[in-house]
């Protein structure tokens, strides 16, 4: 039962990871219908920008947050800058650019910092807390601390301020936006930000535990499509949802069920949103567009 | 009287395709003009080409301010509020979060308790269903939010289109009643409707369309009284 | 009619003949490269009938490939079989393994699709490596070139060269027959509005199943001509990569379009090649940008870009003509 207990925290404290990653999918997703397949890399990219600003003496906090506001920043940029001149394009072609993206973040990431694998630092300490006999990573506890911090922040956010709500119409309905006044083109570019911010979360949150390097976010951003699937493509919080799901479903197979070892964890994921598709494609909180013929 | 808003030698385009032959008409401040025309004769067409949501030729302006080279977000902080085709709803959202984002566009945005009790008095049922999502509302509660929130943002010239469409004939008298109601505070209205009978009853001047051209233009009694241009143009 | 037919068909012979003339003047390894690329194209033109022609999204095409290959490979190293009749069972095999496949993927659209077969693609290499009792696991099958046939005097690289040109020209003449007559126009209206397609009589669900079904032989013979050119398969070659390779080719190439497959593969074929001429540090940042670039010149991929220009100009004719 204590063993138990401790997988699912870990658990959670991964699905954390996942939960931000899928949630940056889905919100570029909601807006836009385009996958961001580059998602991970600039995830991976922020990640590298905050080890170089440690080494550089930055104390971890200032780091961290510098960093989430240069992904921000980031977003916005390659959103208004790279995405824009084909944003008419048919939606197989913006994908193409996504994988463009892709592979010059992973390829240039290789190139300035090298393919060496790098220790990245955590800002929680090494000791583990107990509780009667129960063993918790001071670090999984952290990182779901932060990972919660933000989410609730963006809850809160998209919920009560103006800026937020035009962000929700404007991935909802932009031509009705733009009758209000709304920029939308502005609206997305804010979406790429915010969508690097969580990507920038994950990825900081991660690479202690995978140490860094420029495929450190391959197999995350699996993960976090599978999330996205079981929580729904079209649900900002189904795929927050999914994400914790899918990190403890993933621990506790790796866990109990005995021939399935680090390396065919993977296959779970791949598992899940192959019976996701077939049970219930929109997952568990989407919902089927209805369109009229 | 000056004049609120000046079109001329307005061509719109779909693509390749030309929806707008050169109309030109303008409309009196506190007036309400209606457009009147068959299917595909262009009215939805006009309203898109003011809020610049079409490739067009020839001018528009609006109390003396050229709009042709203006973007529809542009449009909208001068002071023009569309309720488009189809009432434009954001099904998603509240009635509340609905009505906040009409007045997105006011620069000044301060409070919006006022405007608030402005709608509700108009249209005391979207006080009821406040928090409820848009897109459970009844068609005509739907149109009556669609008004509600060009009404947000304190417009001086409304476009309505089409607002008849879908309902039943006792609520889309009320809606036309407090348009009445609502121009009388000084909101000038530009009205698309197939319904002409009403529309020529609320308005005081009207201009047909017909393939793109303007047939017709003129005070609304003119059409309303004269039998022999009213069954040539409307049938009836 | 005839008088637009016959500079196509001039245009054709012409581009056949050129092909046919390169074994005499280029280098073995070249006329490797050039092997690829026609069996690139092949695959690709089993990609793109799926997802340009019939709209279902497919990530995982580089499974089908790898049956493909795999099927040749065994049935040349274990059984002995001659090379040219592998290519017809691996066509099979997954023309039925694709129609199969096509049943549940009827009840995914777009996003979904693309997702299931992302998955699939995504355990490829982990399948091949668990049944390594046939497929020889993570060390692969060894196979060896095979020689021309009839004692002509070709290099194995020049006949092997002749052989997927042949396979080529066979299948793009099939699929040109196919693709423009009332297959290609119910898949392709299918694509555009399948509830519309249905009431007009097309039986949606049978279609869309036998184009899954098609689309996965041209690949799979691909994947089996790959095996015989290559002369090895492994199963680190037909990972994900592979399959969004094959959809970066029908984008570039151009959707909907059978000369696009072949613009698509010599794309996938040499600009990787070229991206590391240009850059040895980071060959596929200059790859990605070289992604960008075309997506922003040409959306419509490479064949779309053609046909627009070749619309220009004919306005342009019929404006001096009148």
């Amino acid at each position: 039962m204590d063993i138990f207990i401790q997988q699912v925290v870990s658990g959670l404290a991964t699905g954390g990871i996942y939960a931000s990653l899928a949630l940056a999918l889905v919100m570029i997703y909601q807006a836009t219908d385009v996958v961001n397949f580059a998602q991970g890399e600039l995830a991976m990219f922020a990640t590298y920008i905050c080890w170089s600003l440690i080494n550089a003496g930055m104390p971890y906090w200032g780091a961290f947050l510098s960093t989430l506001a240069i992904a921000f920043v980031g977003g916005i940029v390659i959103e208004r800058v790279v995405i824009r001149p084909v944003e008419n394009a048919p939606i197989l072609s913006i994908v193409i650019v996504t994988l463009g993206l892709l592979v010059i973040c992973n390829s240039v990431a290789g190139w300035i910092w090298t393919y060496v694998q790098k220790p990245f630092p955590s800002p929680f300490p090494a000791k583990p807390f107990k509780i009667d006999n129960i063993v918790f990573g001071a670090h999984d506890l952290g990182q779901i601390e932060v990972t919660l911090l933000v989410l609730l922040c963006i809850y809160l956010f998209f919920r009560f301020t103006p800026l937020g709500l035009a962000m929700r119409a404007a991935a909802h309905n932009p031509v009705s936006s733009r009758l209000v006044g709304i920029r939308v083109g502005w609206m997305l570019a804010l979406g790429w930000g915010l969508a690097a911010v969580f990507g920038a979360v994950a990825g900081m949150m991660v690479a202690p535990v995978l140490t860094l390097e420029p495929n450190l976010m391959g197999g995350v951003q699996i993960y976090a499509f599978a999330a996205a699937t079981l929580g729904g493509f079209t649900s900002p919080g189904g795929a927050v949802l999914g994400g914790f799901i899918v990190g403890v479903v993933e621990n506790l197979v790796g866990t109990y069920v005995s021939f399935i070892g680090t390396e065919l964890k993977f296959t779970v994921a791949l598992a899940m949103i192959l019976v996701v598709l077939l049970v219930k494609p929109t997952g568990l909180f989407g919902s089927t567009v209805v369109k009229r013929v | 009287m000056s004049a609120l808003l000046e079109v001329q030698a307005l061509e719109a385009f779909y693509g390749r395709t030309k929806a707008l032959h050169g109309v030109s008409f303008s409309m009196v401040k506190g007036g309400i003009t209606t457009i009147l025309g068959a299917n595909g004769a262009g009215k939805t067409t006009t309203l898109r080409a003011i809020s610049r949501m079409v490739r067009t030729t020839g001018t528009i302006s609006f109390e003396g301010q050229p709009l042709d080279r203006r973007a529809t977000e542009d449009v909208v902080q001068l002071g023009i509020a569309h309720a488009p085709e189809g009432r434009g709803t954001f099904v998603h959202l509240t009635v509340e979060e609905n009505l906040r984002l009409g007045a997105w566009a006011r620069r000044e945005r301060g409070s919006l308790t006022e405007d608030f009790e402005r709608v509700f008095g108009y249209f005391p049922v979207l006080r009821e269903r406040k928090r409820q999502a848009a897109g459970t509302l009844s068609g005509g509660e739907q149109q009556m939010l669609a008004v509600a929130r060009a009404l947000m943002l304190r417009p001086r010239l409304l476009l309505l289109d089409e607002p008849s469409l879908g309902l039943a004939p006792l609520v889309v008298r009320e809606i036309f009643r407090i348009l009445r109601t609502i121009n009388q505070t000084g909101v000038s209205i530009l009205l698309v409707e197939q319904n002409a009978a009403l529309a020529l009853d609320l308005a005081d001047h009207v201009f047909l369309l017909e393939t793109g051209r303007v047939v017709m233009d003129g005070p609304s009694d003119v059409l309303r009284k004269d039998d022999a241009i009213r069954r040539a143009y409307l049938g009836y | 009619m005839s008088a637009s037919r016959l500079p196509r068909i001039v245009g054709l012979l012409a581009l056949l003949t050129g092909a046919c003339t390169l074994p005499f003047v280029l280098s073995n390894f070249r006329l490797f490269q050039f092997s690829q690329v026609y069996v690139y194209a092949i695959a690709i033109l089993g990609l793109n009938m799926l997802t340009g022609y019939n709209g279902q999204f497919s990530l995982g095409h580089g499974a089908f490939y790898a049956v493909g290959a795999y099927v040749s490979a065994i049935m040349m190293d274990r059984w002995n079989v001659p090379y040219g009749w592998t290519i017809p069972v691996a066509g099979v095999l997954c023309l039925v393994i694709g129609f199969l496949f096509g049943l549940p993927a009827l009840r995914l659209e777009g996003l979904y699709l693309a997702l299931a077969t992302f998955s699939l693609a995504l355990a490829v290499p982990q399948i091949l490596k668990y049944f390594e009792h046939w497929t020889g696991g993570s060390q692969g099958i060894v196979l060896s070139k095979p020689n021309a046939p009839w004692g002509l005097p070709l290099s194995p690289d020049q006949w092997l060269y002749v052989f997927t040109l042949a396979v080529l020209v066979v299948l793009f003449a099939l699929a040109r027959n196919l693709l423009m007559g009332r297959t290609g126009r119910a898949i392709v209206a299918i694509r555009d509005n399948a509830i519309a397609a249905q009431a007009m009589g097309v039986n949606t669900a049978l279609y869309k199943s036998l184009t899954f079904g098609v689309s996965a032989a041209y690949t799979g013979v691909a994947g089996g001509l790959s095996a015989i050119v290559i002369a090895f398969v492994a199963p680190d070659a037909f990972n994900v990569f592979l399959s969004i390779t094959f959809l970066t080719g029908i984008v570039i190439g151009g959707l909907a379009s059978i000369s696009g497959a072949l613009f698509g593969a010599l794309f996938i074929q040499f600009v990787p090649n070229w991206a590391q001429d240009i850059s040895k540090a980071a060959p596929w940042a200059i790859y990605g940008v070289f992604l960008i670039g075309f997506m922003y010149v040409m959306p419509f991929g490479i064949a779309g870009a053609v046909r627009l220009a070749l619309a220009r100009l004919g306005r342009r004719g019929t404006a001096a003509r009148a």
